[in-house]
């Protein structure tokens, strides 16, 4: 019942984000059409606003830009006319969705691990190294370690390819870069979550009766320390998932983070709602589905 | 035992906080770095620069005909494109990145502490209504924002260079420099927001708050006199982790060439410019490495800073103190 409720809730919250989206891009200075090749007559600019009814009170465009996305249409791009919206993201999607869930596997798969492990030995040499490792991993951004790993695995090592998209050979590096991150974001999660639970008095129990430690720490502790990291995995994922720009560009992939960027550098209107819409879809649906996993892992918690 | 009784709640966490090891010593570090980059200019001075090695004394501007020299004794870190010493750029980057999380972070301050205090004060219909729009702000993609804010802002500077007034290129470049601190604290106070607004809203029918009440305080003192000093400590723990976050935005945005313009730099400009460099035939490691180092031990500090004034803080770490 309650996860009804939100799901209906959804509605509204995105129709007002597409709605300031909508407002946002249109109050700004600059056009979809400043950077035509020169000189663009005012005739052609008049006609091309016309074409995209571009000319029609700001109510009516929206209305029926809203009217489309009903019917499933996303309207046309402003930027490359020859393609919608819907084509460019769908062209797109697929290499930021594996790119995104393979570094989302990597970031859990990794982080996971190394928080446990760190919380376990608290205070152990293990805990030190583990712990910097994972802050130094989130204090070294994307933009450096990718071009790093460019030129000494890919260029001066030939171990893997410069960039472009193929291969599993082709996604290990933009992976790394993409993923190394959120990685170091988890493990912390993970660690603290571990130590907080670790005094929680049903442990206590579990080791009372004589449990062996392996069965208390992975069966007891873990389903409630990995909490922190769920909820963090909705975000992350809606992050991961629509793309970033700095592996796409470095590693010269066509997704859709790329578009992200140049769409509302571009002015291309169209593109920006829906990718805003996109993001907001998935970061609510993924938001939703957590708590609901939530429910299923602790069972104290509970929504009315 | 009985003397640490006597301690205020603050003066507890600073005692804590020194205890810290890695907390302090990247307390330290920061210090020395701010230190360093704040004398930096001075070091090429006529007076200082014949006593000091050649390579600490090259201006972050003046270009050379040495493009693309290996780090050497002469040039520490190396020289760019340009032929400019990239240790000068480099201390002259990590001021304006400094600068940038330092302000940018302000800004978010003032703005996320304000919405947090007013929604949780207030509470109810204002709370709900001004907790939605924050709900909604955090489902939108923050760099489209960002991009659009400054686009707008350059747009607006633009038109008034050209338009009969006539601004000087000197102020075009501070306004610039303003929009993005504004830009980047613009999307940066929503958890801050948030955290703020859970605190208050369980400080505010606290007795104390109802005493000024009754005395007839106004809400704005109450606010800033009575219940704000009581949420200094998360607001502070929280702030010097806004900072490196904000560094880092920066740096995006300077990937994306809109963050520092040049001639100016940032950290993260040094880097993209950098990673423009990469080829197949030549590596030039030192262009990314060196600034992209400056970056990376910059905002391990002040991650190390603000765990350590989180632990401090935390009541849960009372026991141990």
């Amino acid at each position: 019942m309650y996860f009804l409720k939100r799901i209906l809730f959804m509605a509204p919250l995105l129709l007002l984000i597409s709605f300031l989206a909508f407002i946002l891009v249109r109050v700004t200075p600059g056009g979809p059409f400043d950077r035509e090749r020169k000189p663009a007559s005012p005739e052609i600019e008049r006609n091309l606003r016309a074409k995209f009814h571009l000319d029609e009170p700001m109510a009516k465009q929206y209305w029926r830009y809203l009217n489309g996305v009903l019917h499933g249409d996303f309207g046309p791009s402003l930027k490359y006319r020859n393609h919608s919206v819907t084509d460019i993201i769908v062209q797109g999607l697929p290499i930021s969705l594996s790119l995104g869930g393979l570094a989302f596997c990597f970031a859990l798969g990794t982080g996971i691990p190394l928080g446990f492990l760190t919380a376990v030995h608290k205070g152990a040499w293990q805990d030190y190294l583990g712990s910097f490792v994972a802050l130094g991993v989130i204090c070294i951004p994307g933009l450096v370690i990718g071009p790093i790993f460019v030129m000494l695995f890919a260029i001066k090592m030939h171990w893997f390819p410069v960039a472009l998209w193929g291969s599993p050979w082709h996604a290990i590096l933009p992976v790394l870069t993409l993923g190394l991150y959120f990685s170091g974001r988890v493990a912390r999660l993970m660690h603290e979550g571990m130590l907080a639970i670790l005094h929680a008095e049903f442990i206590t129990t579990a080791r009372s009766k004589g449990l062996s430690e392996i069965a208390v720490l992975l069966k007891h502790a873990f389903r409630i320390a990995v909490l922190p990291v769920l909820s963090y995995s909705g975000p992350m994922l809606a992050d991961l998932l629509t793309g970033s720009f700095i592996v796409e560009n470095l590693f010269q992939l066509p997704g859709i983070g790329v578009f992200m960027v140049n769409s509302s550098l571009n002015r291309d209107y169209t593109m920006v709602v829906g990718l805003v819409l996109l993001y907001a879809i998935l970061l609510l649906a993924l938001n939703l589905a957590v708590d609901f996993l939530f429910t299923m892992l602790d069972p104290r918690v509970r929504y009315e | 035992m009985s003397k640490l009784e006597n301690l205020s709640p603050n003066q507890r966490a600073w005692r804590r906080f020194r205890r810290n090891r890695p907390a302090a010593a990247a307390s330290i570090f920061l210090l020395l770095l701010v230190g360093i980059v704040l004398l930096w200019p001075a070091l090429g001075r006529p007076a200082l620069a014949p006593r000091l090695p050649e390579a600490v004394t090259y201006s972050p501007d003046a270009l050379s005909d040495a493009q693309f020299a290996p780090p050497s004794f002469q040039h520490w870190f190396g020289t760019d494109v340009h032929g400019r010493d990239l240790l000068s750029r480099v201390c002259y980057g990590a001021r304006i990145s400094l600068l940038v999380g330092l302000v940018g972070a302000a800004v978010s301050l003032v703005i996320g502490v304000l919405w947090g205090a007013i929604a949780g004060y207030c509470g109810g219909r204002w709370d709900g209504v001004m907790m939605r729009f924050v709900d909604v702000l955090y489902a939108m993609p923050s760099i489209i924002f960002v991009i659009v804010l400054i686009t707008a802002l350059n747009a607006v500077l633009g038109k008034m260079q050209e338009g009969a007034k006539g601004l000087s290129a000197e102020n075009v470049r501070l306004m610039q420099l303003a929009g993005l601190f504004a830009g980047l604290g613009a999307v940066s106070w929503l958890t801050m927001a948030r955290i703020v607004r859970g605190q208050v809203l369980s400080l505010r029918h606290r007795a104390f708050v109802e005493a000024s009440r009754v005395l007839g305080a106004t809400h704005a003192r109450i606010i800033l006199r009575h219940i704000l000093p009581n949420v200094y400590g998360v607001i502070i723990v929280y702030l010097t982790l806004t900072i490196p976050s904000i560094i880092l935005y920066e740096s995006f945005l300077s990937y994306l060439g809109l963050g520092i313009q040049p001639p100016q730099a940032s950290l993260g400009s040094l880097i993209a410019s950098g990673a423009e460099q990469i080829n197949s035939i030549r590596i030039y490691w030192w262009l990314i490495v060196y600034p992209g180092a400056a970056l990376a031990f910059t905002l391990l500090a002040l991650n190390f800073v603000g765990d350590g004034l989180r632990d401090a803080w935390d009541p849960r770490s009372e026991r141990k103190g």
